[in-house]
């Protein structure tokens, strides 16, 4: 296990570390860039934009009842995309959680060789 | 777009308000054909299930709050789009930049969980694109960029900060040039658009996008390095330390 010191720093990383991606994605969001990135600028340069699916799968999903794109409907323009940016941290931040959580094995005390399932 | 309120810079002339796609690298659905996405499913699904294989059996569960950090930050980050010169933007992949802090298996999760709330929560990239998306700007830089940044740091030096700092910058540049060719073959190859004009509008773009991410790449894994060295993957070896540090990997 780890000893007590080590696991309030743990705990100090992921509060900071989590606070850092809330506060870009909540406050650094409505800032971005409106310019056509990328594959946005070729596309419409070269005239093949208008070959995305006007209807795409995930306009049947319910989360597009919520989401529009990066904004959260029927809020306020000014916390559409801080709102939204806040709730996709945060469902990112536990779904990798979650993916560690069940992938990733036990503790393996330093002293034992044998791994722990 | 929802953006106006804030936003200082004016829509560029010709670009529609009812349909602005925020792509960067995130294809939609109906850019590929059936071949291409198939085919591409195919390789993402096959490397996640290597990575998935290789956490079970190399990573200790210290390695899962990292994990979730690092997803939150790669996608906010993904969220700001920079200005790139004439008039184009740019934003974060993060592919290398999780392969840095995780190493190549749990940082290619990381990726596929992020390009997977994008997909299904917010409609960035398509879900029949998705595993295109996955391999393009996850998995390139997970494994191809964590390899050339791995080469790079091992021979100027693994417990230098500085053989990190230029494994991560040219890794990550390259990632991103790396991603857009892919991306511009995958293209023609469904027909969507020439080989010869697509590869040169997306690289030529993408060699300067690919700038801030190395940027905010080298910024990152310089932070981690100097405040908390011990979570790094294949972490710094320090001597004469009271807390020595641990690899998440077990090996």
């Amino acid at each position: 296990m780890t000893h007590p010191s080590s696991a309030k720093r743990n705990r100090v990383f992921v509060m900071s570390g989590l606070g850092v991606a809330l506060l870009i994605g909540v406050f650094l969001s409505p800032f971005a860039s409106q310019n056509p990135d990328g594959l946005d600028r070729v596309a419409q340069d070269l005239k093949f934009d208008k070959k995305a699916a006007e209807a795409p799968p995930a306009h049947k999903l319910p989360f597009y009842q919520i989401f529009d794109e990066y904004a959260v409907r029927g809020v306020p323009e000014q916390f559409a995309t801080p709102l939204a940016g806040l709730l996709g941290t945060l469902a990112t931040f536990g779904l990798a959680w979650g993916v560690g959580k069940l992938t990733s094995r036990g503790t393996t005390p330093p002293d034992e060789a044998s791994p722990i399932e | 777009m929802n953006f106006l309120l804030f936003s200082t810079r004016l829509l560029p002339q010709g670009v529609s308000h009812t349909f602005v796609p925020r792509l960067a690298l995130h294809v939609p659905d109906g850019f590929l054909n059936a071949p291409v996405l198939t085919i591409t499913w195919l390789i993402s699904i096959g490397l996640i299930a290597l990575a998935l294989n290789r956490v079970q059996a190399e990573y200790q569960d210290r390695a899962v709050p990292l994990m979730g950090v690092c997803a939150a930050f790669i996608f906010a980050a993904q969220m700001i789009n920079f200005p790139i010169p004439g008039g184009t933007s740019g934003h974060l992949l993060g592919g290398t930049l999780a392969g840095a802090l995780l190493g190549p298996w749990a940082g290619s999760l990381v990726m596929v969980v992020v390009f997977i709330v994008q997909g299904v929560v917010f409609q960035d990239g398509g879900i029949t694109a998705m595993g295109a998306n996955i391999f393009n700007m996850g998995l390139i830089g997970t494994f191809g960029g964590y390899y050339i940044l791995r080469m790079i740091r091992y021979i100027v030096g693994r417990d230098k900060l500085s053989g990190m700092v230029s494994g991560a910058a040219v890794a990550s540049w390259l990632s991103v040039v790396v991603a857009s060719a892919f991306c511009a073959v995958e293209l023609a190859i469904s027909g969507t658009v020439p080989l010869n004009v697509a590869l040169g509008a997306m690289v030529g773009w993408h060699i300067l996008i690919g700038i801030g991410e190395a940027l905010i790449t080298v910024a990152t894994v310089t932070f981690i390095w100097r405040t908390r060295p011990d979570l790094l993957y294949r972490s710094p070896r320090r001597t004469a330390i009271a807390n020595p540090p641990r690899s998440l990997s077990t090996r």
